[in-house]
């Protein structure tokens, strides 16, 4: 894993709830199906209001995103537990969500998918941070620098070696939890 | 230690945990559907190996239920992922759509889906079927790829919703590492005056404590008023514990619970022996109040998330243009009575559409006599379109073609669990959710209308 990510952010409100990054009707999609993975990724955020969020996430006829950072409010990834959610924004490239707060079942999929960074910041930086500018997060020091300002993150702690490892497989396959395949 | 903990504990081969601790449990149930079960099945092969056991083929249930009832191939494929592990690996407990072991579901569109296209080993929606066909059962650990399995703790048990990995896991493995919850205690006491039910409890409470207010949290119900909650109660509270952000939502085992799970147990023939959590004297939690239940009255949370509370006497300058009764929370039978006891020879006023949460429930409705008259037909002379085609529907929108889906951004008063932008289909329409009595009343009036006028 790279020390430190510089890339534009997507900036999202409170509440974002797992129908805004991964409407229902795609759920059909299987993401352990590598075409199917892709094309979440495609759809990842697609469910947010138009009104509230002109800008698009993934750009019209593209696969990934230019936005390798997502900033959050409070209770991010509430309501299912469709590990399509996480796995939608890691396909679209996403590598980090800095949210307020997060809800569980959507932060533990991060951690068991491997697919993204949940930093549980505890700061309101959607409130400061607009998107499109640039940041630079910084793994070991856990800050980040957006606007000439440098945020003081909570610390990833225990989660940080089993996202590094690629996920919960990995993670107990290294450390001996499981038997090697 | 809370119920949570002494479940936790027992389960992880310790005497003694504590909020924060995590723990390896060994899981004794594990239910996915036809949305989460191809991926799960995928990090299982992925990660197992393709000709890999499952731990144990009678603690998995695969109950599909929630895009059945549609021409969408994928979805439709689903379901053949589903059956052909269930055949590789015999699991006993696969409630599928069609009756045939080796044949293939497709939906057909031509028949519509208001006319019955399933077949006889087909239930609904999961967490309703896990009580009916005998998975609940007081002390044990449930884990299910829904965030609504929480619904399960009204029996007792710790439930909780996972993602496809942990699934995964789990089929590998039987274990999870879990960290304990810290503990709510919600005591009730009273009992529910008339026109007002359990679902208005649950929105009571979410309302209190916020939409986020349980995140990282235990939900315990218990005190005097539990006594006066049936099993329906109890697994409306509890299915949405999620809406507060909660890990798991529990109640005492009483009675009632026992009655219920010893008639459930013995009709499917599933396993019928349990121990369950009692209350310690020595709790302790993180948050602690007493809720009188005869001071509740008709709640509806409001566009756009579950923690919008208001009275449904205060909202009758909301015009509605439709109403939706069904899924987990709100397609119970006895939530449908509730609502015909309403509309009972009158005639809905916008589109109002009904899906059953279980066949057991179709089957109940059309059993059901009042007056020489079906429960089924009384809702249908009242102009309630309804399916015979069980399982989640539009609760969750779904591919286009879902019964009762929104497919335009209109606003619908809802019995089921959650409203957050595009729940239920166009992500510019709005949902409001209420009890069936709620629903009913305002499907009457065109607008959000407290059921007690009608009582």
């Amino acid at each position: 894993m790279a020390k430190t990510i510089t890339s534009k952010v997507f900036v999202v409100r409170d509440n974002i709830d797992t129908d805004q990054i991964i409407p229902a009707q795609y759920l059909a999609l299987v993401p352990t199906i590598a075409e199917e993975y892709e094309k979440l990724g495609s759809y990842a955020l697609i469910g947010l209001p138009d009104d509230q969020y002109p800008v698009r996430f993934v750009p019209q006829g593209e696969m990934k995103t230019p936005y390798q950072i997502v900033i959050a409010g409070r209770n991010f990834g509430c309501g299912s537990s469709r590990e399509h959610a996480p796995i939608a924004l890691g396909a679209a490239g996403v590598e980090a969500v800095v949210a307020e707060s997060f809800a569980r079942i959507f932060f533990r999929n991060c951690v068991a998918t491997g697919e993204l960074y949940p930093f549980d910041s505890g700061l309101r930086l959607c409130d400061i941070v607009k998107t499109g500018d640039e940041a630079t997060l910084d793994f070991d020091h856990d800050t980040l620098t957006v606007n000439g300002n440098t945020y003081q993150l909570k610390p990833l702690g225990d989660v940080r070696p089993v996202i590094d490892a690629g996920g919960l497989f990995n993670y107990a396959r290294q450390s001996g939890m499981i038997a090697a395949k | 230690m809370t119920l949570t903990e002494k479940i936790l504990a027992r389960s992880s081969g310790k005497t003694h945990v504590r909020p924060g601790d995590n723990v390896w449990v060994n899981v004794d149930v594990l239910m996915t559907h036809d949305v989460c079960g191809p991926g799960t099945i995928g990090v299982f092969k992925r990660e197992f190996g393709a000709n890999a056991k499952i731990w144990d083929r009678k603690k998995v249930v695969i109950i599909p239920d929630h895009y059945i009832f549609t021409a969408d191939a994928m979805s439709n494929r689903n379901v053949d992922i589903l059956r052909d592990f269930a055949n590789e690996q015999e699991i006993e407990y696969f409630y599928d759509v069609i009756d045939d072991p080796k044949g293939h579901w497709r939906f057909d569109a031509a028949k519509g889906n208001g006319q019955r296209q399933h077949g006889s080993h087909y239930s609904g929606v999961c967490h309703s079927s896990l009580a009916l066909k005998g998975h609940n059962r007081p002390g044990e650990i449930l884990f299910g790829t829904d965030s609504h399995t929480c619904q399960s703790g009204a029996f007792n048990q710790f439930a909780t919703g996972i993602g496809n990995t942990d699934a995964g896991f789990i089929l590998g493995t039987g274990k999870l590492l879990i960290k304990v919850p810290e503990t709510m205690r919600f005591l009730f006491e009273g009992a529910l005056p008339k026109g007002v039910m359990a679902k208005d409890v649950i929105l009571h409470l979410i309302g209190e404590i916020g939409f986020d207010g349980a995140t990282y949290r235990a939900m315990q119900f218990e005190g005097p008023g539990v006594a006066s909650l049936t099993m329906d109660d109890r697994m409306t509270i509890t299915n949405m514990a999620i809406e507060a952000g909660g890990k798991n939502g529990i109640f005492p085992c009483d009675q009632t619970t026992l009655d219920y799970v010893n008639a459930r147990t013995a009709e499917n023939g599933t396993k019928n022996t349990f121990t369950p959590a009692e209350i310690d004297a020595d709790q302790s939690f993180i948050y602690d109040k007493t809720f009188d239940l005869s001071a509740l009255e008709p709640t509806v949370a409001c566009h756009p998330d579950p923690g919008q509370r208001k009275l449904a006497k205060e909202m009758g300058h909301v015009a509605l243009d439709r109403a939706y009764i069904g899924s987990c929370t709100g397609g119970k039978t006895s939530d449908f009575l509730a609502f015909a006891e309403i509309v009972r020879g009158k005639t809905v006023k916008i589109d109002t559409f009904g899906v059953p949460s279980t066949t057991r429930v179709l089957e109940e409705l059309k059993a059901t006599q009042w007056d020489g008259k079906s429960v089924w037909n009384i809702l249908s002379d009242a102009g309630v379109r309804l399916t015979e085609n069980p399982g989640c529907a539009a609760c969750l929108g779904g591919p286009v073609d879902t019964f009762g889906r929104m497919n335009a951004p209109l606003k619908c008063i809802s019995a089921t669990n959650r409203n957050f932008p595009g729940r239920m289909g166009h992500k510019e329409s709005q949902v409001f959710l209420a009890s069936p009595y709620t629903v009913a009343a305002s499907a009457l009036t065109g607008k959000i209308t407290d059921p007690r006028e009608f009582i």
